[in-house]
């Protein structure tokens, strides 16, 4: 049990895979509608409503441009839900992955299980955002087949920090620290709904920290048609801050349920 | 011999297959014959991965991997095991052995370190000392290894309320690396078992108690263990469904499995368990056989007096010498070799309103747990 290494993945997680799609399946209605519906109606209202009354921002039609902030916070949104309050009852209140660490699997199987789960949530939210993009025509650009790979990155960081929270959570009051502190600021503050530049440049070089502003850096280029400025940087950025709190998940699970 | 062969190249293309697999497994599930869907799975620690086991073999051929320790008649070795939470010992150089087929008792008061051992022996928590091997694997180097041949009924239920009572069996089988048509072939056997057949679709918040702790203990037998753990298996039901679990306990006994169990409750140790351990802070007080422990630490037959005059007679009294007396609350426990003057006392103060009752019984193990681990309040359990 070496406490500090990075969680290794392995096929072993497949079984919990397969547990998370036999639980979704029998839920898939009501939680497809909460998914799908909110950031869709969110895109319509700002899109069109907010977007009538404004110029182009940065040279282009609002809602447009919003699309792209829009899919990156739906990445956001789907696995911070599913990683904190969901994943917190599995482990905390159902006790489920007690259950699993008595059979031959280990518990990084059932961390790497959840990241998946998480990102292949993150992936299904956003995706359907696309898919309205294309649908409504507000963007038909061939860079937008680029995106689905970037949102994997993008959805197992955002499913690796709420499970962070989640390894150190005592109640499901202590997620409120999780949205108010992190996940709100990041949603309004890093470019999904105005550009950056519009803030004070200290708030702007902290909240750039954060991988919500990398992410969008990245996706809004490809929903616009051209290939993002200083692409590279920006995946590393968010590659080591998706390293880093994978790694921590690590330690802090460990910690909480293997001691 | 030509048969087996058969039989074995048979199955044989299926020995390749890796651990899971998920995809393959609804297209294979209708070309198989049904005697090649009853095999079970059995580790391979050499490849670390599982392979079959022919539903021709018998439990007692089931081979004995090659031991680094313990000998091979032993299901667990545990020597000098220390476990510590910060400052606190918990587990304080601890030592037993358990043989093959043995039901084994691991008794103690609350916090007296039986779920830190049951852990240490699960690999799940690290220790600080100590060595320990389970089915002839060191652990925690090996501890996935024995999972495998391990059931484990928690202390705490922790069935999946998401699933019905099957799917909760599927679900977990594919933990152990099971496909799904073995496991199908065996829910039927394992929900008779439980005495849940009715209950198959049942969701987990429609079950009792003594029927989540059934499911719970069928749950457990869905990867055919060599070794059984049980912590407290009985605890929190009622007395129809605590006999029901120990009448499946033996059955398991009986068809040589082995079992390990934690439990207050002494009338159940001594029911179950061919040798047993009592555990006090972490340390081994004594162990042995029930009626071995019985015989070396009380006396043989006890008085219990009850009731308002129970003071009044122990005052009364000129006790004799080997008698011991204990008194806890308003009842008055005497260990004695010579009940007959004692009786006679009491027969001669009956006078019928119930203000002093007496019990004429054998020993029995609570009586030496309390005489090992004493009458007061444990409150301290982590």
């Amino acid at each position: 049990m070496t406490t500090l290494a990075f969680p290794r993945p392995s096929r072993r997680s497949v079984p919990v895979l397969r547990r998370q799609f036999l639980v979704w399946r029998k839920t898939a209605a009501t939680t497809l509608l909460g998914d799908l519906l909110d950031p869709l109606i969110m895109l319509l209202a700002l899109g069109y409503g907010l977007g009538g009354l404004l110029p182009p921002v940065e040279g282009v039609e609002y809602i447009a441009w919003l699309a792209g902030g829009l899919i990156c916070m739906s990445a956001l949104w789907a696995p911070t839900f599913e990683c904190t309050f969901a994943a917190y009852t599995r482990v905390a209140v159902q006790r489920g992955w007690e259950a699993i660490l008595n059979t031959p699997l280990v518990l990084d199987d059932v961390l790497w299980a959840e990241l998946a789960w998480g990102t292949i949530k993150a992936l299904k939210s956003a995706l359907f955002i696309v898919a309205v993009v294309l649908a409504l025509d507000i963007a038909r650009e061939p860079t937008m087949w680029l995106i689905p790979p970037v949102l994997i990155l993008i959805g197992l960081c955002f499913t690796a920090m709420a499970l962070c929270f989640t390894a150190v959570a005592r109640s499901y009051d202590f997620f409120i620290y999780y949205f108010t502190l992190g996940v709100t600021p990041m949603v309004f503050l890093s470019g999904v709904f105005f550009p950056m530049s519009e803030l004070p440049g200290w708030l702007s070089s902290l909240l750039s920290m954060l991988p919500l502003v990398p992410a969008v850096e990245l996706v809004r280029p490809l929903v616009l048609g051209s290939l993002p400025e200083n692409a590279l940087q920006h995946l590393i950025h968010l590659a080591a801050f998706t390293a880093a709190a994978i790694w921590l998940l690590g330690v802090l699970m460990r910690r909480r349920l293997l001691r | 011999m030509q048969a087996n062969f058969f039989l074995f190249r048979v199955i044989r293309p299926n020995c390749q297959r890796t651990l899971f697999n998920g995809h393959h497994i609804y297209g294979r599930q209708a070309t198989e014959p049904p005697e090649i869907a009853c095999a079970a799975h059995r580790w391979d620690a050499a490849s670390d991965r599982y392979s079959w086991r022919s539903p021709l073999s018998t439990r007692s051929v089931t081979p004995t991997r090659p031991d680094s320790g313990g000998s091979a008649d032993l299901a667990i070795s545990l020597k000098a095991l220390t476990k510590r939470f910060g400052q606190q010992l918990i587990v304080d150089g601890l030592s037993f052995t358990v043989n093959r087929g043995e039901c084994f008792g691991l008794l103690g008061p609350n916090g007296a370190g039986k779920t830190t051992t049951l852990r240490s022996l699960l690999g799940l928590t690290p220790f600080d000392a100590g060595s320990v091997a389970v089915l002839g694997h060191p652990i925690p180097q090996q501890a996935r290894q024995a999972r495998a041949r391990i059931g484990l009924v928690p202390q705490q239920d922790n069935l999946d309320p998401e699933f019905s009572v099957a799917e909760n069996l599927l679900v977990f089988g594919r933990y152990f690396g099971l496909r799904d048509a073995d496991i199908r072939a065996r829910i039927p056997e394992l929900l008779a078992f439980a005495s849940l057949t009715g209950k198959r679709d049942a969701r987990i918040d429609e079950l009792s108690g003594g029927m989540k702790r059934r499911l719970t203990l069928a749950r457990a037998l869905i990867n055919e263990p060599d070794l059984l753990v049980l912590d407290e298996p009985s605890t929190g039901l009622d007395p129809q469904a605590r006999h029901l679990i120990w009448s499946r306990l033996k059955a398991l006994r009986a068809q040589g499995r082995t079992l390990l169990l934690t439990t207050h409750f002494m009338d159940e140790a001594e029911r179950l368990c061919d040798r047993l351990i009592v555990i006090d802070n972490g340390r081994a007080i004594d162990q042995g056989a029930p009626h071995e422990l019985i015989a070396r630490h009380v006396e043989p037959e006890v008085v219990e007096v009850y009731g308002d005059r129970a003071q009044r007679w122990l005052a009364s009294l000129q006790m004799p010498d080997d008698t011991r007396v204990e008194v806890n609350g308003e009842t008055v426990f005497c260990y004695t070799r010579q009940p007959q003057p004692l009786l006679a006392s009491l027969q001669s103060m009956q006078i019928g309103d119930g203000s002093l009752r007496f019990l004429h019984r054998p020993a029995n193990l609570e009586d030496v747990f309390l005489r090992l681990t004493g009458r007061d309040l444990r409150e301290d359990e982590r």
